[in-house]
């Protein structure tokens, strides 16, 4: 009964209010990383839902497991990789037991008891018990100085024994076995290395990259010994190892003893408690083991859909979504994860992801510079980066994870794709996109002026594991996103290789774990009573938001999206929209607005002059200024004037504070241009006349020139239309902001017509499928320009229908500078109240 | 069922000492319908700070001074979600309740006492005295006082 209720408690629906009365009891079991990552996330969704028990069979508090190689390396202290002092238990409270180990668990009457003889109830049960090394069964095992390398206890017995003794053997050959001799031997030790594979990390590297790192280590001093199988460890009359014998006969001096050959699952308690385990515990999508709702595991010690995690970034959201769960959201699905790997040995950069191995139905690209000391392979399978494994440069690891998590197709940029991110037009960043190079004074983030020193710092001192880490504290990458890319690769580099990846699927925002293209459809699918969702709370209350009111990130998407969906018939929510589209002028740093007034193609005429310079008199307007997309720009406007300026004006709106349609810049043309081969302006105006008033996922920009000589940049908007003397060229997907792209081909028609329809159709398969502030060059580059080829060129009829939608999204329309009441413009904002 | 006949006001801590030694001066502000629900109206008042009067969903009134604690930007014209706004210039997010950025932002901009009578909104103006942190124009404002919600 107690198991069924349960059951209900955390079933789907969510508790708008949390229940009053005693707390319930949450006791964790494990002191861990990713254990400790779930209580932070419970705490911020929940705080007041639990109290919490933890049990630590370590004395100390949650530490940062990654960084014990360089602790061994004498590169940090125990202290500095401290991630939450008992100081963070105390003040959320939290009751803590260090060095006491849990030894069962009765789960009739939900009692832990622990070794020190207490008894903890509990109402939930997490199981956070992290993993056992492997310690190979061979003779001489229990020797003094024979260790795993697993904890801060180990880290200490070998820093200690470097002091006092000469030799160490680290048996194993993989990623923790040679962070191991590395230390070790920085530590003074002669270290040597027994591997039973022919080649070292031959589950991270291919032979050729496992081949350059042993030269690489072996340069340094390490001694290597690889397809070798130990046999038995011999000790002293002391009973302290002092040898370790291969089959074949060799013996080995040893005063200490690594074994780092892996790691399995600590299930001992599961187990007991009669829990189901394979490799580990076995959970469901929602990390509840299926033996016992009640109980939850994450981490090392969990079996999820057949697999076990050893690396932070899967345990990371594994422990996300088991507190939502906890947290009675009961929405987070954990559905696996991609790993990467790099080695935490300074001086030796090695990466790899995927299946980096390849095989008969994949397609490899390699770079080989063997006295360089550099190799990459990348492999390939149905147009897709599937695996990567890089070698002594590897800046553009994470983009290569990048490319893998999203299964971008990567047919358009293959050519390039060995060379490297920074060969892909940036030009933001170009000539310092190695993270690696830069000094600690260089700045990172122009946007929010984060130097690469303060990000580092950050990093180390607050624990940080992921990018949405980085930018909540330091803000770097916050704004723009044009460093998005560096400021990984330093998270790389910084918290060790297996940072916390972005998730493959983008959560639209904290208050869902949707991603938009689930809510797109969301709302494009009528509800199975046949009705439409056509309110942003509508949407809310049928995706189960969880917080009814949203967020400023997700209300102007969802608004947009139901606008776009649902033409004329969705509700448009003016609170939902940035200020700039609300007061339909562009907000300045001081509090004042700017002013654009509509000029079509850019071409003015005395008339509108003149009264645009009535109203800078009249309203004493500091500054005018002539825009970049051929307008001009009245600067300082008091949001109270902004009524009549628009009203004096008498020029349709510019919408240059809108994510719309802002301008078609034009050249003169053939009406003027000895040049000229086609009329530009007049193009560009029946483009801009057909198009204004039209709202998109992020703003959109337009360009006519009248001949390949191209004066109005029609190489880098979102559409740009090019005349040559048969006719108009149209490219898409240009940009001129923050990463310059050149914009594509995409066809060449003959008639005025027909480049309406296909730049329409273009913007109007870009308004239906482009995420919220998202540019055209980015959701080209997200769905491939395939598929608009296919969309708009080669299915005529599908073009047309996409004209014809636009067309009637924007057809009714109203101008909110000259109808503010149709367009649904809250007037009263625009009048001061005093007191 | 209205709530225009409830009377709410804001807690006070910031000013719990001015509040004891001065007599409150409700000044009627507007009706609550005069905000938009999930919204904001900016008062002025000449020599002063101008104030944010905020409307959340479920019709509880908030007040602030109109300036985010980062750069001073007009909270009014941010977006209202719970019992938060964003900042209209760099979308930092302020505690209508408290004033305070939300972590790991920090600062915090000075509350106004605010209550509704009968949906008539009423400012509290005892505690603009001219010379306050509230009627200090330069900008930005620093973090004056620690709450939670305002990470040191």
């Amino acid at each position: 009964m107690d198991t069924l209720r349960s059951l209900d408690a955390v079933g789907p629906a969510p508790l708008p209010e949390l229940p009053q009365g005693p707390r319930q009891r949450l006791v964790m079991v494990g002191n861990g990383m990713a254990g400790v990552r779930t209580i932070e996330e419970i705490l911020r969704l929940a705080p007041e839902l639990y109290d919490i028990t933890v049990f630590g069979a370590e004395p100390h508090p949650n530490y940062n497991r990654i960084l014990l190689s360089p602790v061994l390396a004498g590169e940090q202290t125990v202290d500095q990789i401290i991630l939450n002092p008992r100081s963070w238990y105390e003040e959320n409270g939290i009751t803590l037991h260090l060095g006491n180990k849990v030894v069962a668990v009765d789960r009739t009457r939900r009692l832990v008891h622990a070794a020190d003889g207490t008894q903890t109830p509990y109402d939930r049960l997490l199981l956070a018990t992290g993993s056992h090394p492997v310690m190979l069964p061979v003779p001489g095992k229990d020797l003094e100085g024979v260790i795993a390398y697993r904890d801060i206890h180990d880290t200490q017995t070998m820093i200690e024994a470097a002091s006092r003794y000469q030799h160490a053997v680290v048996i194993g050959g993989g990623l923790l076995g040679l962070e191991a001799a590395n230390g070790l031997m920085l530590r003074g030790m002669q270290v040597s290395v027994v591997h039973l594979m022919p080649t070292l990390m031959e589950r991270q590297l291919d032979t050729t990259a496992g081949g350059m790192l042993q030269s690489a280590l072996e340069a340094r001093g390490l001694r290597f010994f690889t397809g070798a199988k130990t046999q038995a460890l011999l000790g002293n009359q002391q009973g302290r190892v002092r040898a370790v014998q291969l089959a074949d006969g060799t013996e080995l001096p040893a005063d200490l003893v690594v074994m780092a050959v892996g790691i399995r699952a600590n299930t001992d308690l599961a187990q007991s408690m009669g829990l189901h385990c394979t490799r580990g515990i076995v959970v469901s999508d929602t990390l509840q083991t299926i033996t016992d709702p009640r109980i939850y595991a994450v981490g090392e010690c969990v079996s999820h859909r057949g697999t076990t995690y050893g690396l932070v970034a899967p345990l990371f959201e594994q422990g996300k979504v088991c507190a939502t769960q906890l947290a009675r959201m009961g929405i987070g699905r954990y559905e696996g994860s991609e790993v990467s790997t790099k080695l935490k040995v300074t001086g030796i950069d090695l990466f790899s992801a995927g299946d980096f191995v390849g095989g008969k139905d994949s397609e490899e690209i390699i770079l080989s510079d063997p006295v360089g000391g550099v190799y990459k392979k990348l492999v390939i399978r149905d147009d897709r980066l599937v695996g990567a494994c890089l070698y002594g440069d590897t800046v553009d690891g994470a983009w290569y994870f990048g490319l893998l998590r999203e299964r971008r197709k990567i047919g358009d940029i293959r050519d390039q794709l060995m060379f490297g991110q920074s060969h892909i037009g940036d030009t933001g960043h170009e000539g310092k996109s190695r993270a690696q190079a830069m000094a600690d004074t260089d700045e990172v983030c122009g946007c929010n002026g984060v130097s690469k020193g303060r990000i580092c710092k950050a990093i180390k001192e607050q624990g940080l594991f992921t990018l949405e880490d980085v930018r909540r504290h330091t803000k770097a990458s916050a704004s723009c996103g044009s460093c998005t890319g560096l400021v990984e690769q330093i998270l790389m580099f910084t918290a060790g290789g297996d940072y916390s990846a972005t998730p493959r699927k983008k959560a639209l925002c904290g208050c869902t774990d949707l991603g938009h293209e689930e809510v797109r459809a969301a709302i494009r699918t009528p509800q199975a009573d046949g009705s439409r969702l056509l309110s942003v709370p509508a949407v809310y209350q049928a995706l189960a938001w969880r917080s009814p009111t949203g967020c400023a990130s997700c209300r102007p998407a969802i608004n947009y999206y139901l606008l776009s969906t649902w033409p004329r018939e969705a509700i448009d929510d003016p609170q939902s929209r940035f200020i700039n589209e609300r007061a339909h002028a562009n907000i300045q740093k001081n509090g004042t607005y700017s002013v654009i007034p509509r000029m079509w193609g850019g071409e003015t005429n005395a008339s509108e002059l003149r009264r645009i310079a009535d109203v800078v008199d009249k309203y004493a307007i500091p500054t005018v200024k002539v825009t970049g997309g051929q307008r001009i720009d009245l600067l300082g406007v008091k949001k109270a004037d902004l009524p009549r300026v628009w009203a004096d004006l008498g020029m349709a709106s510019g919408h240059a504070y809108a994510k719309a349609l802002r301008t078609v810049k034009t050249c003169v043309g053939s009406e003027w241009c000895r040049f000229g081969t086609q009329d530009s302006t007049r193009m560009g105006q029946e483009l801009e006349r057909a198009l204004w008033r039209m709202y998109a996922p992020h703003k959109v920009k337009l360009a006519v020139s009248g001949c390949p000589r191209n004066c109005a940049e029609s190489g880098i908007k979102d559409v740009g239309v090019i005349g040559v003397d048969s006719g108009w060229e149209i490219y898409i997907a240009g940009n001129g902001g923050i990463k310059t792209e050149v914009a594509q081909f995409l066809v060449k028609v003959a008639t005025h017509e027909l480049v309406l329809e296909y730049a329409g159709a273009f913007l109007q398969l870009y308004r239906e499928e482009g995420w919220y502030l998202e540019r055209t060059v980015h959701y080209v580059a997200r769905v491939g320009i395939e598929r608009v080829r296919m969309q708009v060129v080669e299915d005529s009829a599908n073009r047309r229908a996409l004209w014809e939608r636009l067309q009637f999204a924007v057809d009714q329309e109203p101008d909110p500078w000259h109808e503010p009441a149709r367009a649904g413009v809250d007037l009263r904002q625009f009048v001061p109240v005093s007191i | 069922m209205t709530r225009t006949d409830m009377l709410t006001q804001s807690h006070l801590p910031m000013q719990a000492e001015q509040a004891e030694s001065a007599t409150p001066q409700w000044q009627l502000v507007c009706h609550i319908e005069e905000i938009p629900r999930l919204g904001a109206r900016r008062v002025e008042r000449a020599g002063f700070a101008p104030v944010a009067v905020f409307r959340t969903a479920d019709d509880a009134v908030f007040a602030l001074i109109d300036r985010c604690p980062h750069k001073g930007g007009p909270l009014s014209q941010g977006i209202v979600f719970g019992k938060r706004v964003a900042c209209p210039l760099h979308n930092w997010s302020i505690g209508l309740e408290d004033g305070c950025a939300a972590a790991p932002d920090s600062g915090c901009t000075p509350r106004v006492a605010v209550r509704q009578v009968q949906g008539m909104v009423q400012l509290d103006l005892a505690h603009f005295e001219p010379g306050s942190a509230a009627a200090d124009a330069s900008l930005p404002i620093a973090c004056s006082h620690d709450e939670p919600g305002s990470s040191a």
